[in-house]
């Protein structure tokens, strides 16, 4: 006998998700989860954006690595709250882990949470983690061939970040190629051309940033 | 990927579905979109492991993959969209609204008649 269900499957991930975006909604913090391949820049980036935005927006950061506290212990350098995960061997967070996290981070005090992720491409766009936006981080070294190669991960993006902006000369990366296709992915996507390095294109990203906030 | 925690989410769901009707479970399908996809080895081979010693120990999963679509912005037209070659079929344009990608759907549950 064949019964038809169609039945939605909430994983335990997505229940926790729900519950992680309630305290956000009821802190007034706005939560950006951070994607992108090792080493793009997104704690670098993360840095500058907190130092750039002092005494103006309040920010704080859950880090996401397999092993180590090296990103916390730079963000901390900055002044501002960071909590490292360490995975132990997981290739990416999950709402669980932030949920844990999130007991020693006060987010009622913060306008931002930024949830750096663990570098790859492929798993972390599965979880989501309770986040209101999500960030994508591709640098200029890694190629322009990306968002051919992981269409999941740009198409559940709602900012891509083109990070090293200063090696434009250095190396061969199609950018007109790279937006036209990320656009046929998610046509609204905001994309912003930056260097975490020196500083250029990060006042778009810092005005989509608060705007989102205001909202 | 990541089909294990998949496999015991399902597992967990069709236990409850065969348990309120008293039924023993035999097969069922799933279905997933293409920007969660599901590999129909991985998940089996998890929950085959995590099925033994309870009420669906040698069910087999059949996935359905229920293919990503858009809708074409300058001639309205709505495809089945490839994420690594995407033109709209009917203008050849490139400006489109993604519609969402399909939920992880438990569809069907085959049980044995009693
Ligand atoms: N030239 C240049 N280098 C950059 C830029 N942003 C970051 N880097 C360098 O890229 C390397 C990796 O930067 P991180 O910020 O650690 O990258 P990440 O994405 O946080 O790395 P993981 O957390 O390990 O995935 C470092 O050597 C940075 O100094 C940039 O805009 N330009
Ligand atoms: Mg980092
Ligand atoms: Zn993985
Ligand atoms: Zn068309």
């Amino acid at each position: 006998m064949k019964v038809s269900l169609n039945k939605k499957i909430l994983s335990k991930n997505e229940e926790c998700a729900l519950q992680n975006r309630a305290l956000f909604a009821s802190h007034k913090t706005l939560c950006i989860n951070v994607i992108s391949s090792p080493g793009s820049g997104k704690t670098t980036l993360l840095s500058r954006t907190i130092r750039d935005l002092q005494g103006q927006v309040r920010i704080g950061v859950i880090e996401g690595d397999i092993r180590t506290d090296t990103d916390a212990r730079k963000i901390r350098e900055t002044g501002a709250p960071a909590v490292q995960i360490e995975t132990q061997g997981a290739c990416h967070l999950s709402a669980e882990q932030v949920t844990r996290a999130l007991g020693s981070m006060a987010t009622a005090e913060l306008d931002v949470l930024f949830v750096e992720n663990v570098g790859n491409l492929v798993c972390p766009s599965a979880f989501d983690l309770g986040e209101q936006a999500r960030v994508v981080v591709l640098s200029l070294p890694e190629g322009d061939d990306k968002p051919i190669k992981y269409p999941g991960t740009f198409a559940k993006a709602d900012v891509l970040l083109i990070n090293k902006m200063d090696l434009k000369e250095h190396v061969d990366f199609d950018l007109e190629r790279v937006i036209e296709h990320v656009r046929t992915l998610h046509k609204d996507i905001a994309i912003f051309q930056v260097s975490a390095r020196t500083g250029l294109g990060m006042d778009a990203w810092y005005a989509w940033l608060k705007e989102k906030r205001a909202l | 990927m990541h089909e294990a925690m998949i496999a015991q989410s399902i597992l967990e769901a069709i236990i409850q579905e065969a348990a309120e009707r008293g039924l023993r479970p035999l097969r069922a399908r799933i279905s997933c979109g293409e920007l969660n996809p599901i590999n129909d080895e991985a998940v089996n081979f998890a929950f085959e492991i995590a099925a033994r010693g309870t009420a669906c120990e040698g069910m087999r999963l059949e996935v359905r993959h229920v293919p990503l679509r858009a809708t074409c912005e300058s001639c309205g037209h709505t495809f089945e969209f490839d994420i690594y070659s995407p033109a709209c079929p009917g203008c050849g344009g490139a400006d489109f609204k993604m519609n969402p990608d399909a939920p992880l759907l438990l569809e069907e549950i085959e049980f044995e008649d009693t």
